[in-house]
C-alpha cells in the first residue's frame, strides 16, 4: 500500500457546498489533503471538480453567481479568514485544461508572478525562470528564442509554459485541471514524470478526466459523482476493487461515465 | 451511379450563392459613390483656391480673401482640448464598467445612460455646453468650454469603442492572472489593457472625426466668427474650421466660388490626416496581436 510521505493536512475540506445560482455543484463535501502527496480528483463532467479547485483560491469571489458554504483550510487557517486574498493565491498555483499562454514573451510569461511579487533584479528573474523553464521540461525547446510570445507556442509546450509558471509562483500546492486535454501522450508523460519529481516539495492536487493517469500518479484519489463526493481511498485500493461504493468500481472499470 | 453528379439542387444552389454575392457587392458599390462624387466635387470645384497663403494667412475683406490659417490652428486646439478632457475620463469608466462593476441595476442605468448621452443631438449638447461651462463654470466662450461640450459629446463613443475593446480581451488570461494572485489592476494594467489599445484607439479615431466636424456645439461656446489674432491659452477664443465653412458658405456675401469649397477639402483632408495618423499606429500595435 502507498502511504503519503507525511500524514500533515495540506488542505482540510469540511462541509463543502458549491452553488451557482439555484444549481448545485458540489454537495457538502469532506476530505482532507496530505502534504506531499498527489490527490486524484477523478470523475465524468459536471462532478464539481473543477468547482471546488476555484473554491480553494477564492476564485467565486471573482464569479459572478458562486456561492460556496462550509470551510476549506489550507495549512490549518480557513482561506475565507485569510486577510490578503492576493497572497493565498500566490501560494496556489493553478494549470487550467486548455494552455493559457499569456500574450507575453516565454520570458515574461514565467516572470510575471515573480515581478507582481516584486521581484525586480534581472538577475534574480533570470534564475527563477531558467530554473523553473528546466522543471517544467521546456527550458531546452525554447531556451533560444526566449523573447518570442508564449502564445505562439504549440499546445504541449504552452501547457509546459504554464506549469513553469505556476511554478515560478513557488507553490505550497499546485493544483492541476484535467492538464493533458491539448497535449499529446508523449508530452503528457514528460509532464507527469516532472510531477512525480516536485511532489518532494509540493503538494499536488490533479483533477483527470482519465482514469489510468490518476491510477499512475496520485497516492489517494476522490471520486466525484454530481456534485456529491463518492469516495475517497488510496489510489491503489480503489482499483482492487477496496471500495465501499460499488459506483466507483464502475466508474473505475469503464462501465459508465 | 457516381454520387458526385450535380443534382438540380446544388445548380439552384450554385445560382443563388452567385446571385446574392452580386447582390450584396452592389449594394456595397452604391455606398461608395456618395463619398466618391463629394471628393470629386470638392476636387473640382476647389480649383486655383490652394496656395501656400491658404494656409497660411488670415483671412482679409469680410474673409472674402485670404487664408484660413487661424482657423486651422483653432481646430487644432479644439480637438486637442477635447480628446485630453474625454479620453482619460472615457477609458476610466469603461475600465470600470467593464472590469469592476457587477451586474446591478445602477450599472445597467449607467449604461443606458451612455447610450442614451450618444443620442442626444448636438444642439442639446451646445446650450448644455453654455449653461454648465461658458456660465455654470465661468469658462466663458473659450477653447475650454467648447471642448469640454464636445468631450461629454464625443464621451459615449470612446466608452463603448473602449468597453468592447477591453471585453474582447479572453476571460482566460484574466483568470491565470488571478489565480497567480495579482489583483484586478495588476492584471488589467499588465495584460488587458496593452491587449486592448488598438481597440481604444479606434474609439478616439472616431472621436476625432466627429470633434473636426462639429459646428452646434462649438457656436455658442467659445468659436469666433473672426478673430484677428490666435488663440494663446485655453481661455481664449478661437476660430474652427466647421464655423468658418458654416459662415463663409451662408453669412458672408461675395465670397468667390471656390472658397468654400477649399474650405471643406480641407476640413476633410484633416480628419482625413488625423485618422490615417492613428490608424497607421493601430495597425502597427494589431501587427503585434499576440494571441
Amino acid at each position: 500500500m502507498v502511504k503519503p510521505a507525511t500524514q500533515v493536512k495540506k488542505l482540510e475540506v469540511r462541509d463543502l457546498s458549491i452553488r451557482y445560482g439555484d444549481e448545485i455543484a458540489l454537495h457538502s463535501a469532506d476530505f482532507d489533503v496530505y502534504e506531499n502527496e498527489i490527490f486524484g480528483i477523478i470523475g465524468p463532467a459536471n462532478s464539481g471538480k473543477t468547482s471546488f479547485l476555484r473554491a480553494i483560491n477564492r476564485m467565486n469571489e471573482m464569479t459572478p453567481g458562486m456561492n460556496v458554504t462550509g470551510m476549506v483550510k489550507f495549512d490549518g487557517i480557513d482561506v475565507k479568514s485569510w486577510r490578503d486574498v492576493y497572497a493565498l493565491r500566490s501560494r496556489i498555483g493553478v494549470v487550467f485544461p486548455l494552455p493559457v499562454g499569456l500574450p507575453l514573451s516565454i520570458y515574461d510569461n514565467v516572470a510575471l508572478s515573480p515581478r507582481l511579487s516584486g521581484v525586480k533584479s534581472k538577475s534574480e528573474l533570470d534564475d527563477i525562470v531558467e530554473r523553473c523553464l528546466t522543471r517544467a521540461a521546456l527550458f531546452d525547446e525554447v531556451k533560444d528564442r526566449l523573447d518570442s510570445l508564449g502564445s505562439l507556442l504549440s499546445g504541449g509546450q504552452q501547457q509546459r509554459l504554464t506549469i513553469a509558471r505556476a511554478l515560478s509562483q513557488s507553490p505550497e500546492l499546485l493544483l492541476l485541471d484535467e492538464f493533458s486535454i491539448a497535449v499529446d501522450p508523449v508530452t503528457t508523460m514528460r509532464i507527469e514524470d516532472v510531477l512525480k519529481e516536485l511532489k518532494k516539495e509540493v503538494t499536488i492536487v490533479l483533477v483527470s478526466n482519465l482514469v489510468a493517469q490518476a491510477r499512475r500518479l496520485a497516492d489517494r484519489t476522490a471520486f466525484f459523482l454530481g456534485g456529491e463526493l463518492v469516495e475517497v481511498g488510496e489510489t491503489e485500493e480503489l482499483f482492487r476493487g477496496n471500495v465501499q461504493d460499488s459506483r466507483t468500481t464502475d466508474y473505475l472499470e469503464g462501465r459508465f461515465g | 451511379m457516381s454520387s458526385f453528379q450535380t443534382t438540380d439542387l446544388n445548380q439552384s444552389n450554385r445560382r443563388k450563392e452567385s446571385l446574392v454575392r452580386i447582390l450584396l457587392g452592389m449594394v456595397t458599390l452604391t455606398l461608395i459613390i456618395p463619398v466618391g462624387i463629394i471628393l470629386v466635387t470638392l476636387i473640382a470645384k476647389s480649383e486655383g483656391t490652394f496656395s501656400w497663403a491658404f494656409f497660411s494667412e488670415f483671412p482679409r475683406n469680410s474673409m472674402t480673401e485670404g487664408g484660413i490659417f487661424p482657423a486651422l490652428v483653432g481646430t487644432l486646439w479644439l480637438v486637442a482640448v477635447a480628446l485630453l478632457a474625454s479620453v482619460p475620463f472615457g477609458v476610466a469608466a469603461a475600465i470600470y464598467l467593464s472590469e469592476y462593476a457587477e451586474d446591478t441595476a445602477l450599472t445597467r442605468a449607467i449604461n443606458l445612460a451612455i447610450i442614451n448621452l450618444a443620442g442626444v443631438p448636438s444642439i442639446v449638447h451646445a446650450l448644455f455646453g453654455v449653461g454648465a461651462f461658458v456660465l455654470f463654470f465661468e469658462f466663458g466662450t473659450s477653447i475650454l468650454a467648447a471642448s469640454l461640450t464636445m468631450a461629454v459629446m464625443t464621451l459615449p463613443v470612446v466608452i463603448v469603442a473602449t468597453r468592447e475593446s477591453l471585453q474582447a480581451v479572453p476571460q482566460p488570461f484574466r483568470e491565470a492572472c488571478w489565480n497567480m494572485g495579482a489583483t484586478r489592476w495588476q492584471t488589467i494594467w499588465r495584460i488587458v489593457l496593452p491587449n486592448s489599445i488598438s481597440g481604444i484607439l479606434t474609439g478616439v479615431i472616431l472621436e476625432v472625426s466627429r470633434t473636426v466636424g462639429e459646428t452646434a456645439p462649438i457656436m455658442f461656446t467659445g468659436a469666433a466668427l473672426f478673430l484677428p489674432f490666435l488663440p494663446t491659452s485655453v481661455y481664449d477664443q478661437t476660430m474652427a474650421m466647421s464655423l468658418h465653412l458654416y459662415v463663409i458658405s451662408t453669412q458672408v456675401p461675395d465670397v468667390p466660388e471656390g472658397l468654400p469649397y477649399g474650405v471643406a477639402l480641407t476640413l476633410i483632408a484633416i480628419v482625413m490626416i488625423l485618422n490615417s495618423v492613428s490608424i497607421g499606429f493601430r495597425t502597427y500595435l494589431r501587427g503585434k496581436k499576440k494571441w
